[in-house]
């Protein structure tokens, strides 16, 4: 799996190619894999202190979230488990309306992972936390017998400082707000299915995976108070994440489905395997719902980021049918965008 | 997307409406055989745009719906009591059995795997020779090609451990089931293309004429269903009863001979249980006797006593348009997709499963 990332960063020399259990037992094995590989690779004054926490200067508003990242396979297309789990937790601090500084990294570790893949994955949390502009202040990590794990489990928790002129919450929304998205959809779920086991398709589908951070920012600095709620539509997409603000919010939604950008590549994938675009995860996207007089400028603002180039909106909320989103078809006909039961699951013809 | 999007054309959709609302004089009620088509209708809201004479009632075409109860309890007593790997189409798995689904008995541990091909088991049968891999095969005609191909490709390399679970069904005898029930009334048929695709349509020709029946053989997208529904009323309308071809650009009329003989190769007709309806004779697959040792059933001498249906289900009168879905005392009720309590309510091919969500659509109009 080396990238050209491992290039200018080789791996260092360790007694084993895999990991063993030995490695979360706090002892020689331990020290030796954090300091020849997370230390050194994540370097800064917060972990050189070497102490049980981290002690951090903020002040004012802070948001804080956590999340933690199992994907099956760890490697995907478009990127791995280590840039998920930092853009991740970065991208739910940016929902919030918050600038994430610091993060706490937690792996899990199951017995035999590959050292030259762990090593990887490292350099991925690396590069992510560069281009996010985070730091890695605490962690931990584990080892549990092979059979136990998947592979690599990762938790990450961020905090960071609210933006002034964030005012985020449910509650704000309000019938005539219009529901923006920041780029195409279902990218990040097709990327994953494409490679998993039994059901491998040959595609150019990468995963969308982000830091939304800048843009999220940018667009508050700009529109400030008339965005009224920012949600990044990841596991059960945006079907799911409409759904539960309708619920919450007890007003209507409505989706015109001409309107949802999707690539073709991930359009005709879903095509093929029988799955709703709408249910199907993402990780670079947000989707933002803002007051009507902050609809153009709030699509400028997104459009000028990579990533974003295809901002659109593709709703309004509604004081009809509250707590569902309705979706009008392209050809005019209207049905009930529901919640699923449980994962989506394909059909058989 | 090139051979979708100029059968999703909301003028050519809006062209067949106009035709529609101006052809039809009367009530009348046409099935769509196939869970696929349903599943069109439903999600790009055509039932809420066709004019109110036309009723379309959602046929028994779903292969989820059909599986007999037994045979789900088979598969997960496969993969709890004897260990194998099962692999199954995604949407079976949620289906519930009388004890529990395959997806519950995934989480309690048993080796459960989705897949989109039995090829891929096959493939996992030859990866793991120390393990037993169970197909389950169910389906219409359109997925029997693929698994007579496995089968026949098992046997070819010599593999012992695999077997396939087999619930293969036919449509012209159960289009001929709901046409023999005096309840039933259904008017004309839109026949499932896909089904068609490989059959061909020679088999239905004794049904239009034994029946007096219109059948349109139609596909699966806005303008293909639109076209079917109005060819249909056509028909109806100028009182005729004759085999039409909406969905040309796919199905000949003498189907897919290279895929029917792979059929005849290893497969045979025989009785068949369907869920909800009963037997119906000679209306699915069983494997020959040459293929015996990949029978899974035999196999592995499955003994279960056969588990009596939930009385509060009406599924079978539904799948034979008897019913309509909300006019069963459980709908949305007692029974919803998160709680299903037949067959019809889980995959969003099913009646059930497609009225709940549009009649959620109705009331918002």
């Amino acid at each position: 799996m080396a990238s050209i990332l491992s290039l200018d960063c080789p791996l260092p020399q360790l007694d084993f190619d895999r990991i063993l259990l030995g490695h979360g037992s706090g002892g020689l094995l331990t020290n030796k894999l954090l300091e020849a590989g997370v230390f050194d690779l994540l370097n800064n004054d917060w972990l050189a202190e070497k102490h049980d926490g981290a002690i951090l200067e903020l002040s004012g508003k802070v948001a804080f979230s956590t999340d933690s990242y199992v994907v099956s396979p760890v490697f995907f297309p478009g990127g791995n488990i280590g840039e998920l789990a930092v853009n991740g937790t970065v991208n739910d601090l940016a929902m919030c309306g918050a600038s994430a500084r610091y993060l706490s990294l937690s792996f899990i570790l199951e017995e035999g992972l590959l050292m030259t893949d762990f090593w990887e994955i490292l350099l991925s949390i690396r590069q992510a936390c560069a281009v996010a502009g985070v730091q890695v202040v605490t962690g931990d990590t584990k080892v549990v017998e092979r059979g136990k794990g998947d592979g690599i489990f990762i938790n990450t928790t961020g905090i960071g400082p609210l933006h002034p002129q964030s005012d985020i919450h449910t509650r704000r929304v309000q019938p005539g707000d219009k529901i923006l998205v920041s780029g195409p959809i279902a990218a990040h779920g097709m990327a994953i299915l494409s490679v998993r086991e039994g059901l491998e398709f040959e595609s150019a589908i990468r995963s969308d995976t982000r830091p939304l951070k800048d843009m999220a920012l940018r667009l508050l600095d700009t529109a400030g108070a008339q965005v009224r709620l920012l949600r990044d539509p990841t596991r059960g997409g945006v079907a799911t994440t409409l759904n539960e603000i309708a619920r919450d919010r007890r007003l209507g939604i409505a989706l015109e489905q001409s309107l949802l950008p999707i690539d073709d590549v991930v359009a005709s994938a879903c095509e093929i395997l029988g799955l709703d675009p709408l249910y199907v995860a993402n990780e670079g996207i947000f989707l933002a719902m803002v007051s009507p007089e902050a609809e153009t400028a709030a699509l400028e603002v997104i459009r000028s980021f990579e990533g974003g180039q295809n901002a659109c909106t593709i709703g309004t909320v509604v004081g009809e049918h509250p707590g569902q989103v309705v979706l009008r078809s392209q050809i005019g006909g209207k049905r009930v965008v529901g919640m699923l039961p449980g994962e989506q699951l394909p059909r058989i013809c | 997307m090139k051979y979708l999007n100029e059968y999703r054309d909301p003028e050519l959709v809006e062209e067949f409406l106009k035709e529609i609302r101006q052809t039809v004089t009367r009530p009348w009620s046409i099935m769509e055989v196939c869970g696929g088509q349903t599943h069109g209708l439903v999600k790009n809201g055509i039932l809420g745009l066709l004019p109110e004479e036309i009723t379309m009632i959602h046929g028994p075409g779903c292969p989820v719906c059909v599986t007999p109860l037994h045979l789900i309890d088979k598969a997960v007593h496969l993969a709890m009591e004897k260990g194998v790997i099962l692999c199954s189409y995604g949407d079976m798995i949620r289906v519930p059995g009388s004890a529990k689904s395959l997806l519950e008995a995934k989480a309690l541990g048993a080796d459960i795997r989705i897949l989109y091909s039995p090829l891929e088991a096959v493939k996992i049968a030859k990866e793991h020779p120390g393990r037993e891999v169970v197909f389950f095969a169910v389906g219409f005609e359109t997925t029997a090609p693929a698994n007579a191909l496995a089968v026949i490709q098992a046997k070819s390399l010599g593999l012992t451990n695999f077997s396939i679970l087999t619930s293969h069904v036919l449509v012209p005898p159960a289009m001929e089931a709901v046409l023999n029930d005096e309840e039933a009334r259904v008017d004309g048929f839109l026949a499932a293309g896909h089904v068609c695709a490989i059959m061909g349509m020679e088999e239905y020709v004794p049904l239009v004429e034994k029946y007096r029946v219109p059948i349109v053989v139609t596909g699966f997208e806005p303008v293909d269903l639109l076209q079917g529904i109005l060819m249909t009323v056509r028909q109806l309308e100028k009182g005729e009863a004759r085999l039409e071809n909406q969905y040309a650009r796919v199905v000949k009329f003498e189907g897919n001979q290279p895929a029917k003989a792979m059929i005849q190769n290893a497969f045979e007709v025989a009785d068949r249980e369907w869920r909800g309806i009963g037997t119906i004779p000679q209306s699915g697959y069983e494997l020959q006797a040459a293929y015996a040792a990949y029978d899974a059933v035999k196999k592995f001498e499955i003994h279960l006593e056969k588990a009596p249906e939930n009385p509060d289900c009406i599924a079978g009168l539904v799948l034979k348009g008897i019913r309509k879905p909300m006019e069963c005392p459980q709908f949305g009720k007692g029974c919803t997709p998160s709680n299903p309590l037949g067959a019809p309510m889980v995959s969003s091919e099913g009646a059930c499963a497609a009225y709940y969500y549009f009649m959620q659509g109705a009331e918002v109009g």
